[in-house]
């Protein structure tokens, strides 16, 4: 179709940058849940995902993607070891609330 | 038939991951009534490791299609990473005993973590680097919660987790801004690219870099990504503590350094600004927050923000005598950190851990031999010469000097004093104070022993510095080719 805008790189990377910033903030304006922290660095890694891949493809090299595939392995790995320590954290003290994790200061 | 490849270089990484597989295997069979022998096992693989470290694996090379190298700084650098692993494993086996921890997984956890940690230093790849730093942070998060009927532990575990994990974050968007404006993730052509008559640098090269270093900043700890560190070294397990302090943070510096002179080398000028204030921020913050603290494992964190700050002086003057002033730091700093340690899980009451500055009070009365160790090492960690520590600060300042940035080595000196007020209160606590109870006695063999060598290493550092001195000059020198 003419006259249709081309999605080129930087729209991927505008993408990916803005989905990186909302993870980030996800992290430290996020006062209610831990789990929605734990999906803000999903988004984080996801992000960075989708830059590796658009560069793999403006560039024609696959190491982009290869990066991306370990960056997907280690981000499940990340997950579930997240998740894990979620569970004891809320065995001990009942609660998962961000509010409620100040047994130390800091 | 397909050649073999050259795997000598990877020597040591491939036996501590087979050991680390055996070893989680045999644990699985036998149960934790096998922790103890698991935990010496490990601690034989660390040896063996830094056998295979400083012998054949040491010749200069890359190995795995050049993802890997070996150069004279990653062998020194492997060695104290190993040497720390090594002993903070073998203080917490006590404590791991008494406090009722004693799983199978912690020593492996351990193992597995230093593997990432050799990964890191030898990484020569933008992949490898992540891959080396993931395994090691994966297992960190798991040890740091290990106690995990404990609040405080999981809830430090649960921090760290989630700071660690936008670290590696932001590690990795600078990472695939520096290939997506660059084409390559290898260190090498980077430098070419960067050097002279190279392609020059682009603005998303800079800001690629710019999120590599806060990622590694947060790793090494240093301001202002040093906001987990007090929480983790309370809450967290005091061995686990302990090993946070020395090998993690070697092996970050080590990663740091690398990054910074060789993919990004020729970009001083970009980073040099950033380093001098990390390293600014860092010795302040650790000098002056450290003062309020009542809390030795608190303390200690900052201490350590402080620490680092003052070794990234070396790094922030850009020059080889800078860098092997930071090397030599890591290596003090190592034995004044595990000895340091060591003295403070020796701090028991009837059974009990207690972590107070003013528990200390009277120490010197109720046992002379300690007081005297934990003396030397905050004499040495304040800088007191002729102690080891006045002399990792002297390389640094001294290169600091040499590359004329007074402005920065006065701060320097002016925040050391400041921390030696910290510093020399607990020496006061220790042997003008009122007494109180004594602390549960014999402390153990593994302690004393641990305690008594660093010690010696403080005391008597400067009678021979030579060896060590000698070492981190040619470790400098392989990173500045």
């Amino acid at each position: 179709m003419t006259g249709m805008l081309e999605v080129g790189l930087a729209h991927y990377l505008t993408v990916a940058a803005i989905l990186f910033t909302l993870g980030i903030f996800g992290i430290f304006v996020n006062r209610k849940n831990v789990i929605i922290i734990l999906m803000s660095i999903e988004l984080m890694l996801l992000a960075v995902n989708i830059n590796l891949v658009a560069f793999s493809t403006q560039l024609g090299d696959l190491v982009g993607q290869v990066f991306a595939l370990f960056v997907l392995t280690v981000a499940a790995a990340e997950a579930a070891i997240g998740l894990a320590i979620i569970v004891v954290y809320f065995r001990n003290r009942g609660s998962i609330e961000v509010e409620d994790i100040n047994v130390m200061k800091g | 038939m397909a050649a073999v490849p050259a795997l000598m270089p990877v020597l040591a990484e491939m036996l501590l991951a087979v050991a680390g597989m055996a070893l989680l295997l045999f644990g699985v069979f036998r149960g934790d009534r096998a922790t103890r022998l698991i935990a010496w096992l490990t601690v034989a693989v660390f040896g063996a490791a830094f056998l295979a470290v400083v012998g054949p694996a040491s010749a200069p090379g890359a190995a795995l299609e050049g993802l890997f190298v070996v150069d004279r700084f990653a062998v020194f650098m492997k060695t104290l990473v190993l040497i720390g692993a090594a002993l903070t494993l073998i203080m917490s086996l006590g404590y791991i005993r008494r406090e009722n921890m004693e799983r199978f997984e912690f020593p492996v956890l351990m193992l597995f973590a230093t593997l990432g940690m050799l990964m890191m230093i030898s990484a020569n790849d933008l992949i490898a680097l992540y891959m080396g730093l993931e395994l090691q942070s994966l297992a960190l998060y798991v040890v740091a919660a290990f106690r995990r009927d404990s609040l405080r532990s999981t809830e430090a575990g649960l921090k760290y987790f989630v700071l660690g994990a936008l670290a590696s974050g932001m590690l990795l968007y600078g990472c695939s801004l520096v290939y997506g404006f660059t084409g390559t993730t290898r260190f090498e052509v980077l430098a070419d690219l960067f050097g002279p008559g190279g392609a020059g640098v682009s603005t998303g090269v800079v800001v690629g870099m710019v999120f590599i270093a806060a990622g590694l900043a947060f790793k090494v700890s240093a301001v202002p990504f040093h906001m987990w560190t007090p929480d983790v070294y309370e809450g967290a397990p005091t061995p686990v503590a302990a090993f946070f302090s020395v090998a993690p943070k070697i092996a970050a510096v080590a990663l740091l350094l690398r990054v910074m002179a060789q993919p990004f080398g020729d970009l001083v000028a970009q980073w040099q600004q950033i380093v001098v204030f990390i390293s600014i921020a860092s010795m302040l913050l650790g000098s002056f927050a450290a003062l309020a603290q009542t809390n030795i494992k608190r303390l200690m964190a900052y201490s350590s923000i402080g620490h680092i700050g003052f070794a990234l002086l070396g790094l922030a003057a850009g020059t080889t005598e800078g860098v092997r002033g930071v090397i030599l730091y890591m290596a003090i700093y190592l034995a004044m950190n595990v000895g340091c340690w060591g003295c403070i899980l020796a701090m028991r009451r009837q059974e009990r851990m207690v972590e107070g500055i003013d528990d200390l009070a009277g120490l010197a009365r109720t046992n002379p031999l300690m007081a005297l160790a934990m003396g030397i090492f905050m004499f040495s960690m304040a800088g007191i010469p002729p102690l080891a520590g006045f002399f990792a600060k002297l390389y640094v300042f001294l290169a600091v000097i040499e590359a004329g940035m007074y402005t920065l080595a006065v701060i320097g000196v002016l925040s050391s004093v400041v921390a030696a007020v910290y510093y020399l209160r607990i020496v006061k606590i220790m042997y003008f104070d009122e007494e109180g109870d004594p602390f549960d006695s014999p402390v153990g063999g593994e302690l004393t022993f641990i305690m008594a060598g660093s010690g010696l290493f403080v005391l008597l550092f400067f009678v021979y510095p030579t060896p060590l001195v000698r070492g981190a000059q040619a470790a400098a020198a392989a990173l500045f080719p």
